[in-house]
């Protein structure tokens, strides 16, 4: 995880297109500047940081059951519940199961534990749309390689529509 | 021809009404989504939602865009709310068959 470039997703411990799910490991780094403000003397990962961990696993099952055609952008977080703190250092499990898929729309809902304690669970929305640019599929693409999403069928040279 | 069917309408209008913050009594069957109830097409992406949600079916709303957009067919025909109901009919019959 790296908090800096919003990179949340260390890796994919498991993928299942039939079940439309995704489990997504991260670690939360000891040091970070986020840390410096959010709380001085006592570090804890803000809310909203966990809830964009669970919008990424999200995305990248999405993208990872439709081949990447289609970027998500998170539009709605639905409902969020922060219920416990997550310290520098924890090493996190993010759970997300599609909801909906529809046209333009997608939803999923998610959890995120730290050793089998729920500190977050989300609903999300994210509008699904071409890639702006093939340059950033590529991108997408080969982070996804780089953790472990499967990009069977994903190509490359940015051929989305 | 698929008929126009008011308990349909009346759940789609509901969900317009709630989603999109508009008086219930402002939908009409002629009233146009986008040119008289003024809904943007980020609430209309969450109506489309919630009308897959309820009915079971996927409308093809950026297909129908398309459509319009290349001058395939007029935008009418997909947004206004009674030719809405009246796609929603169909694709909820092409399901059941």
């Amino acid at each position: 995880m790296k908090l800096e470039y919003f990179q949340m997703v260390d890796r994919v411990e498991a993928f299942d297109p039939e079940r439309r799910t995704i489990r997504c490991l991260a670690r939360v780094p000891e040091r970070s500047t986020v840390f410096e403000g959010h709380f001085p003397g006592y570090p804890v990962m803000p809310g909203t940081l966990l809830v964009e961990t669970v919008a990424q696993a999200g995305g990248f099952l999405l993208m990872a059951l439709d081949g990447y055609s289609r970027m998500p952008v998170l539009t709605q977080v639905v409902k969020a519940r922060i219920r416990d703190a997550v310290e520098p250092g924890a090493i996190l499990r993010i759970d997300a199961e599609v909801q909906q898929v529809s046209s333009g729309i997608s939803a999923i809902e998610g959890q995120l534990s730290v050793a089998d304690r729920r500190a977050a669970e989300c609903e999300i929305r994210y509008r699904t749309m071409p890639f702006p640019a093939p340059e950033l599929r590529d991108l997408v693409i080969a982070r996804a390689r780089e953790i472990g999403v499967p990009v069977t069928g994903a190509g490359t040279g940015g051929a989305s529509r | 021809m698929t008929a126009f069917n008011q308990e349909t309408f009346d759940s789609v209008a509901d969900i317009i009404a709630d989603i999109c913050s508009i008086d219930r009594a402002e939908i009409a069957p002629d009233s146009h989504a986008v040119n008289d109830l003024g809904i943007d097409s980020l609430d209309f992406l969450d109506v489309t939602f919630d009308i897959d949600k309820k009915f079971g079916i996927k409308m093809p709303v950026e297909q129908w865009m398309e459509e319009v957009n290349q001058g395939d067919a007029d935008a009418d025909e997909f947004f206004v709310m009674k030719n809405l109901v009246i796609r929603i009919e169909e694709l909820r019959a092409a399901k059941a068959a």
